[in-house]
């Protein structure tokens, strides 16, 4: 009997934690994306639904002074040139504390997006309550949503060469989009890389 | 006569240890004084995270692009100074971009004279090893991993010397 009362005190801790842990660490596959009002470089608010003919979202949390970021600049501006016109275009959302992060300011997102051409509207989680939400931890860091019932189809890295585009092999992203955009599975739902952690004040 | 055979042993002797502590010496200061740093793949790297001996590994995932990392490095030499002795190792395993080891890796280290022990990690296939290293590292770094042949532990966040002590000691049997 005390054996029995013992493992199921075990079953209930370990579902307890896996709950906690996964509200913890924001959305997973699957989970239904609140949409958010962040202000655009060119001072408007751009939320998701503003988006009416959008199949979905190529959601990437990046900023300006991540290595990562900027190996990854190339890459985000040719998604969105190819995915836009498919209905999948690329938000892009500075998630830094420009004090703990100064290369991150507002200021210089405008400037680093109009050097680079970005085609993209480019947010400011200003107040830092977009990225927890997603459970973005890094950037850059990629959340795919399909616009049907906003749902989190995938969470990771662009490509499986994140530092080096010439040595790209498997392109994660173009995979999913292109699987949900003729209704197949995706294969890779979740990847990772490295990346510059979100820096907090 | 005797004087100078004397004089001529002692000039000898003096010679000959100087040139052996010059030589222990050399060895001694190979990390900070090395214009390479060994450069790991995953695979290479894999059984330097699962060693099975009476040690406690402290394994730093960091780059000198990485401002929270370069912050808290003085935190890890401080920990390798004080428990290097106390059976544990200390090593800081850099995720430098490859074309940055001569330019900006190697000058840091130099600059900072390290005395723990740096190597490179340089692997592709980050979705492969990061996810191999720990199922819960998402990518973000800094990142430590601490572990023994009894207890493992991987945290993705910064450390202060007082928390990374505190763990560390969670380690260490009393």
């Amino acid at each position: 009997m005390k054996k029995i009362h013992s493992v199921a005190l075990i079953i209930i801790f370990a579902l307890v934690t896996a709950f906690t842990v996964n509200s913890a660490k924001g959305y997973s596959i699957g989970d239904s994306v609140e949409d958010f009002s962040l202000v655009n470089i060119d001072d408007k608010m751009v939320s998701l639904s503003d988006f009416h003919n959008a199949k979905g979202f190529i959601i990437v949390f990046t900023c300006n002074h991540c290595p990562y970021s900027i190996a990854n600049e190339d890459r985000i501006i040719a998604l969105d040139k190819k995915y836009k016109p498919l209905g999948y275009p690329v938000i892009a959302i500075n998630p830094n504390d420009p004090v703990a992060s100064p290369e991150d300011s507002f200021e210089k997102m405008k400037i680093r997006a109009h050097d680079k051409g970005f085609t993209f509207p480019y947010l400011f989680d200003k107040k830092q309550t977009a990225y927890p939400k997603f459970g973005a931890t890094k950037t850059p860091h990629v959340f795919i949503v399909s616009a049907n019932e906003m749902k989190v189809e995938y969470i990771g890295a662009i490509d499986n060469s994140s530092r080096d585009a010439s040595k790209v092999t498997e392109k994660y992203v173009e995979n999913a989009v292109d699987a949900l955009l003729t209704n197949n599975a995706i294969t890779k739902k979740e990847t990772r890389a490295i990346g510059c952690s979100i820096k907090k004040q | 006569m005797k004087t100078k055979f004397i004089i001529f042993t002692v000039v000898l002797v003096a010679l000959f240890s100087c040139e052996k502590k010059s030589k222990k010496d050399k060895i001694k200061n190979q990390p900070t004084t090395k214009t390479e740093i060994a450069t790991y793949t995953y695979n290479e790297l894999k059984p330097l995270l699962e060693k099975n001996d009476n040690k406690t590994y402290v394994i730093n995932f960091w780059a000198t692009w990485c401002a929270p990392c370069v912050k808290e490095l003085p935190a890890f030499e401080k920990l390798n100074e004080n428990f290097s002795s106390k059976n544990v190792e200390v090593l800081l395993v850099s995720l430098d971009f490859p074309n940055h080891i001569e330019s900006k890796l190697i000058p840091f280290l130099k600059k900072k004279k390290l005395n723990s022990n740096v190597i490179v990690l340089n692997d592709i296939d980050e979705d492969t090893w990061i996810k191999a290293i720990d199922a819960n590292w998402t990518g973000a770094i800094p990142a430590t991993l601490i572990y023994n042949k009894t207890k493992r532990k991987f945290y993705e966040q910064s450390f202060d010397y007082q928390t990374l002590e505190n763990e560390l000691k969670t380690f260490l049997k009393p």
